[in-house]
């Protein structure tokens, strides 16, 4: 079924066609809203477009890193200047993906997608987003708690402070096919160390409920603790608190459930 | 619903074609261009026998609106051989029996030249990357591996 394409030449002209049209999706780099076109989802009856430069900016110099909502991973990976993100980046898709997917359309992705979201979360991330009535700022998670309601904002960018280490920021996906696989589970972790102890731990889990959620209860057990094999163990054992995995074809919501806290756990202790 | 115009390069010729919105550029190139060398596979971003070059970088033709290629250049398996020859990864394909059914040999070509074409002397891993997006159901993909490692000038076990 044809559909309409509206292409604008800025960021806001698109996010005022998306708000006023309940058909309406935002297309990025395609990977899920071409897909949905393919499957026959009745439900977008228009397509709407950017060609805003603003959407494909990066901004990776400072100690907050901003990415435009168009970035895609390929891009990421080719900037040495956000190191931090390259592990989340090239676990998504086969190069073509990559080549293709996007900053912003990865926040809407589902399970059991959206890794790269996951390891926004950790890093409390900031999206901007632009509505009907103006731009504004929302932390992730208040974000993809709402992400059922967000189909008429245009997410803009997304931004986030750089973590002080590459020790400081974790982030491991379990796939049943390497390299390139959906998520069994996804993990990251931000752990700001200071004097010693660990203030702010961030755990973030893909897969392991409807959106990408953080791991509150394997948090509070890392948090003002020294990362050691006693702490290690209790955030793993706490790790499948709160969460609400499901069954799909990569893995039952039980085995999840039995697995969370042992990829925790080498995440963690640094291992393989 | 009026169509759209769009004008692209297709295998160094210029075209231009009318499209529906929504169109994908797989089905732009099979059906209005008449190029077949692109498959249809899962229309889902998973098998990556749709793969072409768009200004050189690998992408999913049927998760491309086709109206957004509009000026750029597109290169497809129909593309490769040179002249009445083949090109080294069709040949290396051939002689390392790197396609059996060969639904995914267009896809799995376009990606080989995508990693070659940046990367003339890629390692084994960084070929294993490479491919990663693109699926295989018949030949075990050490075949495929070998071949791109041969057409790269490597030493192919097989």
């Amino acid at each position: 079924m044809a559909v309409i394409v509206k292409t604008f030449a800025s960021a806001s002209e698109a996010a005022g066609a998306l708000s006023s049209d309940r058909g309406a999706r935002y297309l990025g780099g395609g990977t899920l809203v071409m897909r949905a076109l393919n499957e026959g989802d009745v439900s977008v009856s228009t397509v709407v477009r950017a060609s805003d430069q603003a959407l494909t900016r990066i901004d990776a110099s400072g100690p907050r890193v901003l990415l435009g909502a168009g970035v895609t991973f390929a891009r990421i990976l080719a900037e040495r200047d956000l190191a931090f993100l390259h592990a989340p980046a090239r676990s998504i898709g086969g190069p073509a993906v990559r080549n293709m997917g996007t900053v912003g359309g990865n926040l809407f992705a589902p399970t059991p997608y959206g890794d790269f979201t996951v390891a926004l979360l950790a890093l409390e991330a900031t999206v901007a987003v632009q509505g009907g009535f103006g731009s504004r700022d929302i932390p992730i998670e208040e974000f993809l708690q709402a992400r059922d309601r967000q189909a008429g904002t245009l997410v803009l960018s997304v931004s986030c402070t750089r973590p002080a280490s590459s020790e400081a920021f974790r982030y491991r996906k379990i796939a049943r096919i390497k390299p390139k696989g959906g998520s069994v589970i996804t993990i990251a972790a931000h752990l700001p160390i200071s004097g010693g102890r660990i203030a702010g731990a961030r755990i973030a889990f893909g897969s392991m409920a409807p959106t990408q959620i953080r791991a509150r209860a394997a948090e509070r057990a890392l948090e003002g603790r020294s990362l050691d094999v006693g702490t290690i163990a209790a955030a793993a054992s706490a790790a499948g608190e709160g969460t609400s995995p499901a069954d799909n074809a990569l893995g039952s919501a039980w085995y999840r459930r039995e697995i969370v806290g042992v990829h925790l756990r080498r995440l963690l202790s640094g291992q393989e | 619903m009026p169509k759209i115009p769009v004008q692209f390069r297709h295998n160094g010729r210029d075209v231009a074609i009318f499209v529906d919105g929504g169109t994908n550029l797989l089905v732009a190139l099979r059906e209005l261009i008449g190029d077949m060398t692109p498959k249809f596979g899962c229309g889902q971003g998973g098998c990556g026998t749709c793969s072409v070059l768009i200004d050189g970088e690998l992408h999913l033709s049927c998760l491309t609106l086709a109206e957004t290629v509009a000026g750029r250049s597109i290169e497809t398996l129909d593309g490769m051989k040179q002249g009445p020859n083949l090109h080294p990864l069709q040949r290396a394909f051939a002689d390392h029996f790197a396609a059996q059914c060969g639904y995914c040999t267009p896809g799995m070509l376009m990606a080989a030249k995508a990693l070659l074409d940046r990367n003339p002397a890629p390692s084994r891993a960084e070929i294993v990357e490479a491919i990663s997006g693109n699926i295989c159901r018949c030949t075990g993909y050490e075949p495929i591996i070998n071949a791109i490692l041969a057409a790269a000038g490597g030493r192919a076990s097989a």
